[in-house]
């Protein structure tokens, strides 16, 4: 079987390696990205199977990056996980709006985080 | 909210605890949503059919909302209850009567509960607002959950590799010390004293430089002896902060040259602390005596400064007395009626809201400067000096101001302007 594939775009190098050697134990195949100004052509280019969007990021924002690939028809349906923090009420309701799949608000159970990944793609 | 609430408050409470909005709950009592909105904000009185349907909308009986106590408990209790459904709600009246004690106690929580709810709302709508506080939590927030992940990993992962593990405790120790400055700035932001503020990536540049000056205790001795502070202004994090902390250290050049030190401390000493007098005699203008006053080594007073827009340019704090950060200040403050009448002494008595409740002698004087001749524009800087006074004990009446509006508990107060958030919480208050 093929790896499944997540895209993690998170500016944090600590949370990103944190969820890098979490995914990659549970079987998956990780590309992590610090910028959010180039995030949207890496999807384009490496197609996912999952991304992960921080939700506030260097050059673009999550939300941004989240209705430019609902924009157009190849990656409407592919799955957005939203990396919020506690009391970003607003920017949730936004991101909502924006067509994120799921959101995981930090500080995040390591569990937690796994099963919501892989309950994206079984869907 | 008590026991003797209105029946429109009611109406509210109920229609929110339900989730409705108030269009709905208009159209299925069959009256317009303006006129609903007047009902709940009690400006129209409901009683008769209207209240019979308002009270089948909502799902209650009449009485719970129509006046009285009884009802207003039933409302409490009911919205104790919730929309869980564990409660037998439908024996709320049996439950009341048998216990009234421990309805009351149940309403009392729930009454609470609803406080503290909106004092949470005033809190994380002031968080949103405030860009420093938030960018703090934020920072915060992110390290907290770098260290959850990592140790649970740490933790958790049995056959983790030596490298792997080196790695996430290397990262661990970075995130503690960025967790621990993190804290600190945090602390020291909400702290609202003194402290070095500088540093924690918290601070504007405003803020950064009155750190700066405070812990110079806002004397610069380099300037005094003909220095310009360069080696001092460079240790500021800011490009923006070594900007503002340049320009103080011009014009406290411009003071020591109009006022000297050796002759501005022998002419306090013959002729006393009034900024007027002193300016007469040794030259200079008013602002400068004041800000040369409260600059002096060790000087108690407290100082703040406005453009004619009315914002601080200039804030130093004295003990009981805390310039807001953000935001206007107080518009009652002296300061600001001095700004619309320039070149007029204004003298007044204050008392500090809130407690301590501090008191001092208040001088404000606007002065005007036309750098660009006839032709140019009037630049105006009005200046208030804060002389500490003895704690009230029936002394003369004072004013009493705040800081701002947001932090001050001042009640009915005619020139607020906007509502605080500590007196948003009465529930805090017990």
């Amino acid at each position: 079987m093929v790896a499944r594939h997540a895209m993690l775009i998170e500016d944090e190098p600590n949370i990103a390696e944190a969820i890098r050697f979490l995914l990659r134990r549970d079987g998956w195949e990780v590309t992590t990205l610090g910028d959010g100004g180039v995030a949207e052509a890496r999807v384009r280019e490496q197609r996912p199977d999952l991304v992960i969007l921080d939700l506030m990021l260097p050059g673009r924002s999550g939300i941004e990056i989240l209705e430019a690939l609902r924009a157009t028809p190849d990656t409407a349906g592919l799955p957005v996980m939203m990396l919020t923090a506690k009391g970003q009420g607003r920017d949730r309701e936004a991101a909502e709006r924006a067509g994120a799949d799921l959101f995981m608000a930090k500080p995040f159970s390591n569990a937690e985080f796994v099963a919501a990944a892989r309950s994206l793609i079984r869907a | 909210m008590g026991l003797n609430a209105l029946t429109g408050s009611r109406v509210r409470e109920r229609r929110l605890a339900l989730g409705l909005r108030q269009a709905d709950v208009a159209r299925g009592a069959g009256i317009s949503a303006s006129y609903l909105n007047l009902i709940e904000h009690n400006r129209r009185r409901v009683a008769g059919e209207v209240l019979t349907r308002l009270a089948r909308t909502l799902a209650v009986e009449p009485e719970a909302l129509a006046e009285g106590s009884e009802g207003a408990l039933a409302v409490s209790l009911r919205a104790a209850a919730g929309e869980d459904g564990g409660a037998e709600v439908e024996r709320l009246e049996e439950f009341a009567g048998r216990f009234p004690g421990w309805a009351g106690v149940t309403a009392g929580l729930q009454r609470r509960v609803e406080g503290l709810e909106r004092a949470v709302a005033a809190l994380s709508d002031r968080i949103a607002h405030d860009p420093h506080l938030s960018l703090a939590l934020h920072e915060v927030l992110s390290a907290v959950s770098s260290v959850r992940s990592t140790s649970a990993i740490l933790a958790e992962t049995e056959d983790i590799e030596p490298e792997w593990r080196a790695r996430f405790h290397a990262n661990l120790h970075d995130d503690s010390e960025r967790l621990a400055r993190g804290a600190e700035a945090l602390v020291a932001y909400l702290d609202g004293s003194e402290q070095e503020r500088a540093g924690g990536g918290v601070a504007s540049p405003e803020e950064e430089v009155d750190g700066w000056l405070a812990a110079r205790g806002w004397h610069l001795a380099e300037v005094e002896a003909g220095g310009d502070g360069a080696a001092a202004i460079a240790a500021l994090s800011s490009g923006a902060a070594r900007d503002l902390a340049r320009a103080h250290v011009m014009q406290a050049q411009a003071d020591v040259a109009a006022l000297p030190l050796a002759p501005f401390r022998a002419a306090l000493a013959r002729l006393g602390p009034d900024p007027l007098v002193l300016a007469a005699e040794l030259g200079g203008d008013v602002v400068q005596v004041m800000r040369r006053l409260a600059t002096l080594p060790g000087a108690p007073e407290g100082l703040v400064i406005c453009d004619a827009a009315g914002a601080l340019i200039f804030r130093k704090p004295a003990e009981g007395f805390q310039p807001p950060r953000l935001g206007a200040a107080c518009a009652l403050w002296p300061l600001f009626a001095a700004l619309a009448r320039p070149m007029a002494p204004l003298e007044a008595r204050l008392e500090m809201t809130g407690r301590g409740g501090r008191r001092f002698l208040a001088r404000a004087w606007c002065q005007t400067r036309h750098p660009g001749g006839f032709g140019g524009v009037e630049v105006r800087a009005a200046a208030m000096l804060l002389v500490p006074e003895p704690a009230a004990g029936g002394g003369p009446r004072a004013l009493r101001v705040g800081p701002t509006c947001r932090i001050c508990t001042e009640r009915d107060c005619p020139a607020r302007r906007e509502t605080s958030i500590l007196s948003e919480a009465p529930g805090l208050r017990g």
